[in-house]
């Protein structure tokens, strides 16, 4: 009861943050709509567009440059070092940078071809929606969620005891005397974290790609079969193609995603066993080692390997749709 | 990634969890029985590991850490205690789940509601408020996407703790109490909205611009020759006709924010004041990891939400999915 009544309380400041920022914008609009003749039009502009652009200065712009630049500078963030935090990235860290490239290659490669396969397989059955809704149910789910789902599979057991974790017992069954500590397992931990990344990102895969194939016009697939195409000739050479641009997105999003993942190893291994990639590395620093300098360093390692992946993508859809 | 993306070809315009239309059914020849075979199976590997988290989350405390939640089947056991204990908290672990399953909420609607209507606004002005420099702020907005929100963390830490200025002129104020050690933020929620905003704006804004933009020029013309004020046309005109746009963000958003667990640990901790159900989950996993039937039972309050969410608007959360999925 007295819990009830705290989460009121809770709920209660949300909805006073929510009619604060209501009257703000009901005073702002009410502000702006006073200006009339030549004023009218930039008060309008500044109203409207005001506010975002401010929060995107604060919020984006200049923590980006106040992160390049804690970047060369020392733990406290007071002293310059040069290139040393870099140095000590490279140095130092090389396990962990392996690590977030082998997340970034396999987990999008892994769930795009089972999600393509499962497109395919769905495209060619009558009631779909049952199986596509179940598939696609991990998404919803949180990081933390999943975690905690996996957990089960992966807990460990003393072979001797009565197994708790599946992936022992049916492993068990299939006559391994002695399963491993999965998630000590070096170095194929790192690859059953990365199950439960391609276990949420499939579905997404699924329903993107299917829709695509759905939106091959028909004419273009029976031509080809009138050509004589069938099976995996018409798969490579005609579905494949015309949904070049979609796989490409599909990919290039997953790995977006993987890239500044942190909630799956936090939960899982804390980065420990071989396991830390760059975004747990630069919590961890940042926010309990208190090395800004390191912690910033990280960030800006994120940000760079961003930067190709959009750049890519851009040039990818732009000859894509050149060539339409 | 999205410019182009949300225009044609990537993201086909039809409900991609509906039923086929009919000439595709008549087209395909044969529906396979080893097609169908094949992804029955896959479903269920699929949901098994949540139907493990279910099943576990019931069981008595002795049968849950004792045997497999498969075993469940051949020796059914059921119990609600151990969400009783979770929801108050108990012996095993002393403080429940239940105030930060309502900092959840009162985290997520707010940081779904205060970044659309900015959103909104911004993406009027850009396509509708003719102005010199608007492409080329549209598109400012659109590259800060590139900015993995890790950058921002520290920074704007600092600033809700410290305060900032540029040289002499403040431009966030250092809210400390006077003598204390504490900002007046600390222990509030409105760091984490703020945050959560800031972080939702680029996309919001871009894909909002992208459905206002293509309402009809002239029934915008024919307000503004009618004498309507900017606001006017905004409220009566853009917003109603901008529903589906802002139905699918805004559930993307609130499980974007419900499930996020980097922007709550930085800004808000783990404390029962202010911190969300993804937080509380990381800590009692981190503490409390062999008590499996009260940190199942934990996770599952949490994921009821956004499955609830799923399963009863699953056409909207589809969309925003498949429009923000490149958010961060």
């Amino acid at each position: 009861m007295e819990e009830l009544l705290l989460g009121l309380e809770k709920l209660w400041s949300g909805f006073l943050g929510i009619a604060a920022f209501g009257v703000l914008i009901v005073v702002l609009f009410f502000l702006g709509s006073r200006f009339r003749g030549r004023f009218s039009h930039p008060a309008a502009l500044l109203i409207f567009l005001g506010p975002a652009v401010v929060l995107l200065i604060m919020g984006l712009i200049v923590p980006a440059v106040r992160t390049i630049s804690a970047s060369f500078q020392n733990s406290s963030g007071k002293e310059p070092v040069g290139w040393a935090n870099y140095q000590w990235i490279f140095d130092s860290q090389s396990d962990v940078i392996v690590n977030s490239l082998l997340w970034i290659v396999i987990t999008p490669i892994a769930s795009t071809a089972l999600g393509l396969t499962l497109a395919l397989l769905l495209d060619r059955m009558r009631r779909e929606s049952v199986a596509k809704s179940l598939i696609f149910m991990p998404m919803a789910i949180s990081f933390v969620g999943a975690s905690i789902i996996w957990s089960l599979i992966y807990e460990y057991r003393a072979p001797d005891k009565p197994q708790v974790g599946l992936l022992s017992q049916i492993v068990m069954w299939f006559g391994v005397a002695d399963p491993p500590k999965w998630l000590l397992w070096q170095p194929f931990n790192n690859y059953l974290l990365m199950v439960i990344m391609v276990w949420i990102q499939v579905g997404f895969a699924m329903v993107v790609l299917s829709a695509a194939i759905k939106a091959i016009p028909g004419d273009v697939v029976e031509a080809a079969e009138l050509d004589g195409a069938t099976g995996w000739k018409l798969f490579s050479k005609v579905t494949i193609p015309m949904i070049r641009a979609t796989l490409i997105v599909v990919v290039t999003t997953i790995m977006f995603a993987v890239l500044k993942i942190f909630d799956i190893v936090r939960v899982m291994t804390n980065g420990n066993f071989g396991t830390q990639i760059v975004p747990n590395e630069m919590y961890a620093q940042a926010f309990v080692q208190f090395d800004i300098g390191r912690g910033s360093a990280l960030a800006v390692v994120l940000f760079v390997a961003v930067i190709p992946l959009i750049v890519f993508n851009v040039y990818q859809l732009r000859k894509d749709r050149a060539t339409r | 990634m999205s410019v182009e993306a949300h225009e044609m070809p990537i993201l086909p315009d039809v409900d991609p969890l509906e039923k086929e239309s009919i000439p595709q059914a008549a087209r395909r020849k044969l529906s396979s029985p080893w097609a169908s075979f094949v992804v029955v199976v896959i479903t269920f590997l699929w949901t098994i590991p949540t139907l493990g988290l279910l099943v576990t989350s019931l069981r008595p405390a002795a049968d849950a850490q004792n045997s497999g939640w498969w075993t469940f089947f051949a020796n059914p056991a059921v119990t609600w205690s151990n969400y009783a204990e979770v929801l108050t908290g108990g012996n095993t672990i002393p403080n429940g789940i239940t105030p930060y399953f309502f900092n959840s909420f009162a985290i997520a609607i707010p940081a779904a509601i205060f970044p659309l209507t900015l959103a909104c606004m911004a993406a009027y002005a850009l396509a509708w408020v003719r102005f010199k420099w608007s492409t080329v702020v549209f598109f400012t907005i659109f590259a800060l996407q590139v900015i993995p929100l890790q950058m921002s963390l520290l920074p704007l830490l600092q600033m809700f703790n410290l305060g900032w200025s540029l040289g002499p002129i403040p431009i966030f104020p250092d809210l400390n109490r006077p003598g204390s050690e504490q900002s007046l933020l600390a222990g509030t929620y409105i760091p984490l909205w703020i945050a959560h905003t800031m972080f939702a704006l680029p996309l919001a804004i871009f894909l909002i611009h992208n459905f206002i933009a293509q309402l009809p020029r002239d029934l915008m013309e024919a307000a503004r020759v009618d004498g309507a004020s900017h606001f006017l046309i905004f409220r009566k005109i853009v917003l109603p006709l901008s529903v589906p746009a802002i139905a699918s963000f805004a559930i993307f958003q609130f499980l974007w924010v419900w499930n996020d667990l980097l922007v709550a640990l930085t800004f808000a901790g783990g404390t029962p004041d202010v911190a969300p159900v993804t937080a509380y989950l990381a800590n009692v996993k981190g503490t409390y990891g062999a008590q499996l039937h009260l940190i199942t039972a934990g996770a599952f309050i949490a994921i009821v939400v956004p499955l609830i969410v799923f399963f009863a608007l699953q056409r909207y959360f589809v969309r925003g999915l498949l429009a923000g999925s490149v958010k961060g």
